[in-house]
């Protein structure tokens, strides 16, 4: 981080952005996981199955970081964008599977 | 020097309001950072008078001066006065008046922002703090836990003003952390890279990542609490299926983090003090700045060490001892840091060098009792005992405050143009040092023996009377520390000696400029090539093992050039590192500088307003409830587009 | 608004060369991250652990009256407002290129046309915005109408109070870039004022990958 007032003379990187063509990409990719995961839901067996859960998660977190990296073009822009939000991004997860694990340990007790 | 010449004053030519209208409209970091200062200054008597009350109260066994019920309340409003009215804004005080001075900026990032978040400070301040006039101040503890707190147990207002206050200071908190960080990140001096940057700078851009990530947990803990007691929701009513320890979760996610945001700026300060009187640079600056780091990072993982109490289970509280004794690691490291900085050094004996030493000495043995409570089952004799009271006393004022006190006799001169007296600063110190220790180390002792925090009285014979005793006169002598302490600030700002600009011989850019610094800090802004610029011109035998370069300077020439290409109307003055002792103003140097605004002041008050009706509404006036509310929004709504529509500066 | 801060704002020297904005706004986002986390972790928390009825996935009867509540959640409904969300954000970086590139050539033809409109795209954002508001008044007002108000129970409680936060950062979100649009009627947004149209659009694609989140693990996962 020392180092990043150096390489990066120029950072208008607007040039880089994507276009057109990659947005209406993005917007494809982006329906037909949610058509999937809508699908997902309504069939039975997939729902019952110990697949269900990791697999919506997967394509939950493709679209976040689809969004992230194309839409919020953070894949084009300046690293020091990348770290402001990955480092938050990363302690808010922890925090969030350490909460899980601290109460919904102890809540289960109660759950008939 | 004669201490009769005519003191310097802030304001130079071009000023366009005067007054008291000059203070409420002003968006220059300095003023807005003496504002923070006086206003900090002001709620630091009214929790001591909180604190010497209770002390009173304890003096002797069952002793009746106060009711338990106005004993509840002074020890809530001394924690939350004390943390959040107290230490956090002395802390802003620094951040504003030294951040941009200390990366040669003409400003933060947001000035109008700026003076947004202090108004919102006061504001929210009173709007917590008046009601102990009328008996009813918030009473469930600084923690407030639920479901102590909730509706059921505390049907009264007191509870209200807390959730509603804390919400307050946290807006004003959270707008200044994104100012500051921005303000480190974006507008430091060429040549001013991140391993360059004063030790008080790193520890504040620390200090800010810690508000910006822990103060929305507080946030939503809070509108939970404010659902539930206004509008009737479940999130901490066990009838209803809720967790009781949500709350203390969610709590100490912030809370712990919190303990960094009061002791970090400290750190920063005695970092700034200590090479100074030493006459050394600061022993291994990097170690400093990278435990500084990892105490924030780490700072995220050992809430629960709050909670052992509560029966976690073995593995939760294993890990939360582990990486509480982990970060034990960094703050030692500093310790030593600071110890070797001092290390055959030619060491002036200034009043801001012995609290500073006091700092070192005090932190360290509220640091080792708080490692005693670390582990688990150690922790399990302690808790909600006085040895707790102890050791947060010697880490948050053996600590914070004595690292605060030190700041401020290091940089009134540059503040104020003129030095505080040294020999009442003597006084102060050494009458504040033995009262410090008289109040709190007998704690440790009552504590040890049983006695629990927040009684408001116990019976004799259980070993506590001596203890209790020698407590309370130390807090009784805190107060004259204290007065003599007022009385030298305000009689030196007028007729302290003249400081002239670098008083202590130090090394940093804000040393380089006028004391007091004129209203756009650096008429060039300097370029510099190490960490200890100043001392480049000034004492370069000092700066032997220093690493010098000019990295950033081809880039800002080159971003400098082009922005005379492209624009060809203004070029950003930088020149190497230099001493300027002119005092021009910012009009005659050409230089914009935004212009003074009310707007912020008046999108606070709105705000104040929105979350008053709420009280309102509690009470059952439903009516005039809605009517605040709306007005509130229309304050906040009309005035944040005024402000946002209203250019910053001149045109020019 | 953006015409007053930009002029004076551009001459700025900053350190990294960035815009002052942008990293505020990217530091706020991830403020908004541990935010969001601590709503979703509360909702996770609860969920199974209300005493009473009605639920999400899960239908009940009230064993006192007898009544009975089928599960609550309208996932069609609901995927159809989470495609609009998504849409909102393409509408949205549309607009944000548009604004970059006014005053360069515009390509030929009707669809050159129509992707050069900035005013078209920031008023297309900020309908579906209003699109997805309007479908959450309507699940909120027929969950109430069913038996589940924010006082109801723990999911009634901790499902309200996220999905509401999320809606008034949406209302938040329109607002704002209907103000923008207002700009940009009113004189015309420039590339000077992408900053601004950049901030705002950053924002509104975090508030959409917010709803990512809180469709998958609030409607799908049962």
């Amino acid at each position: 981080m020392a180092h990043e007032t150096a390489g990066h003379p120029n950072p208008d990187h607007a040039h880089e952005h994507p276009t057109w063509k990659q947005y209406k990409w993005v917007a494809l990719i982006l329906t037909v996981i949610t058509a999937l995961e809508v699908w997902a839901y309504y069939i039975p067996a997939l729902v019952a199955s110990v697949f269900f859960v990791p697999l919506l998660l997967i394509m939950s977190a493709a679209k976040f970081a689809i969004v992230v990296l194309f839409y919020m073009h953070l894949r084009y822009d300046h690293r020091l964008f990348r770290l402001l939000f990955t480092g938050p991004l990363t302690i808010a997860m922890a925090t969030l599977i350490a909460l899980l694990f601290l109460l919904a340990r102890t809540g289960a007790l109660h759950v008939s | 020097m004669a201490t009769v010449a005519a003191s310097p004053t802030y304001t130079t030519a071009g000023a366009r309001r005067t007054g008291i209208m000059d203070w409420l409209t002003t968006v220059d970091h300095k003023k807005i950072g003496t504002l923070y200062l006086h206003t900090a200054l002001f709620f630091f008597v009214v929790g001591g008078v909180e604190a010497i009350i209770m002390r009173w109260q304890l003096m002797r066994p069952n002793s009746t001066a106060v009711s338990a019920e106005v004993f509840n309340q002074l020890f809530t409003m001394h924690g939350t006065t004390m943390v959040f009215l107290v230490i956090m804004p002395l802390s802003a005080a620094f951040f504003n008046f030294l951040i941009p001075l200390q990366i040669g900026a003409r400003d933060v990032a947001f000035p109008r922002l700026n003076a947004f978040s202090y108004w919102v400070y006061l504001f929210g301040g009173l709007f917590i703090t008046i009601p102990i006039l009328f008996n009813a101040a918030p009473d469930g503890g600084w923690f407030a836990y639920t479901p102590l707190t909730g509706k059921a147990y505390s049907p009264g207002q007191n509870m209200n003003f807390w959730v509603l206050g804390i919400q307050i200071l946290g807006i004003s908190s959270l707008a200044a952390a994104f100012n500051f960080a921005t303000t480190i990140i974006n507008m430091r001096a060429p040549g001013m890279n991140l391993m360059r940057m004063p030790m008080f700078t790193w520890m504040s851009f620390v200090v800010q990542w810690l508000i910006i990530l822990a103060f929305p947990v507080i946030t939503i803990a809070l509108f939970f609490m404010q659902f539930d007691r206004f509008f009737g929701t479940n999130f901490y009513v066990s009838a209803a299926g809720a967790d009781p320890l949500l709350w203390q979760h969610l709590f100490w996610i912030f809370g712990h983090p919190e303990v960094y945001i009061l002791i970090l700026p400290a750190f920063g300060l005695v970092s700034e003090v200590l090479p100074t009187y030493s006459r050394k640079p600061l022993f291994g600056y990097p170690v400093v700045a990278y435990s500084g780091i990892l105490i924030g990072f780490l700072g995220f993982g050992v809430w629960a060490h709050h909670m052992f109490s509560v029966g976690m289970g073995p593995i939760a509280d294993t890990v939360f001892g582990v990486t509480t004794m982990l970060i034990a690691i960094p703050t030692g490291v500093k310790i030593f840091n600071w110890i070797f900085t001092m290390w055959g050094g030619a060491i002036r004996f200034t009043t801001a060098m012995k609290f500073a030493i006091a700092l070192i000495a005090m932190f360290t043995i509220g640091g080792i009792s708080g490692i005693s409570h670390a582990s688990p089952p150690s922790d399990l004799q302690q808790t909600d005992t006085y040895y707790i009271v102890a050791h947060f006393h010697y880490v948050l004022y053996g600590g914070a405050i004595m690292g605060i006190f030190a700041g401020i006799y290091h940089y009134f001169p540059k503040w104020y143009g003129r030095k505080m007296d040294e020999r009442l600063g003597s006084i102060h110190f050494w009458l504040n040092f033995i009262a410090f220790n008289l109040t709190f180390f007998p704690m440790h002792y009552a504590g040890m023996l049983g006695m629990p925090r927040r009684i408001y009285t116990y019976d004799a014979g259980q070993g506590w009377e001596t203890f209790n005793f020698l407590s309370s006169w130390g807090a009784f002598l805190m107060a004259p520390a204290f007065l003599i302490f007022i009385w030298n600030f305000f009689r030196s700002k007028t007729r302290g000696e003249v400081a002239g600009d670098n008083p202590w011989d130090a090394a940093t850019l804000e040393w380089s400029i006028p004391s007091p610094p004129p209203e756009y800090n650096f008429a060039q802004i300097p370029m510099v090539t190490s960490r200890y610029p100043l001392w480049d011109l000034t004492h370069p035998e000092r700066m032997k093992d220093i690493p010098h370069s000019m990295d950033g300077w081809d880039e800002a020439k080159l971003r400098t050039g082009e922005h005379v290409t492209a624009t060809g109307v203004h070029e950003p003055d930088v020149a190497p590192m230099h001493i300027e002792s002119e005092r021009k103003s910012a009009k005659e140097l050409g230089i914009p500088m935004p212009n003074p605004t009310i707007k912020p002041l008046w999108v606070a008050a709105g705000i104040l307003v929105l979350f008053s009706s709420l009280p309102v509404m509690y009470a059952g006036k439903t009516l005039a409830a809605f009517a605040m509310m709306a007005v509130g929004a229309v304050m906040f709504v009309g005035f944040l587009y005024a402000w946002l529509t209203t250019p910053m500066e001149d045109a020019h | 608004m953006a015409h007053a801060e930009t002029q004076t704002a551009s001459h700025h020297f900053t350190t990294t060369g960035l815009d002052n904005r942008k990293v505020a706004i990217w530091m706020f986002i991830g403020s908004e991250c541990m935010l969001f986390a601590s709503l979703i972790s509360t909702y996770l928390i609860y969920k199974g652990k209300s005493v009473v009825g009605p639920f999400p996935h899960e239908a009940w009867t009230n064993p006192a009256t007898g009544q009975a509540f089928p599960p609550i959640l309208d996932i069609p409904v609901t995927s159809v407002s989470t495609f609009v969300l998504l849409m909102s954000s393409l509408a949205m970086v549309l607009a944000l290129a548009a604004v970059e590139n006014r005053g360069k050539p515009v390509p030929p033809g009707l669809s050159g046309k129509i992707l050069s409109s900035s005013k078209l795209w920031l008023f297309m954002t900020c309908l579906m915005g209003a699109t997805f508001l309007g479908f959450q008044a309507y699940e909120f007002t027929s969950f109430v109408h069913e038996g589940l108000t924010i006082r109801t129970n723990l999911f009634g409680s901790s499902f309200f109070t996220l999905t509401g936060f999320h809606g008034a950062h949406v209302t938040a979100g329109v607002i704002w870039l209907g103000t923008l649009l207002a700009i940009d009627m009113k004189r015309g947004l420039q590339p000077k004022d992408a900053v601004w149209v950049d901030i705002a659009a950053l924002y509104w694609h975090f508030v959409d990958v917010v709803w990512i989140a809180i469709f998958t693990l609030v409607y799908l996962i049962q």
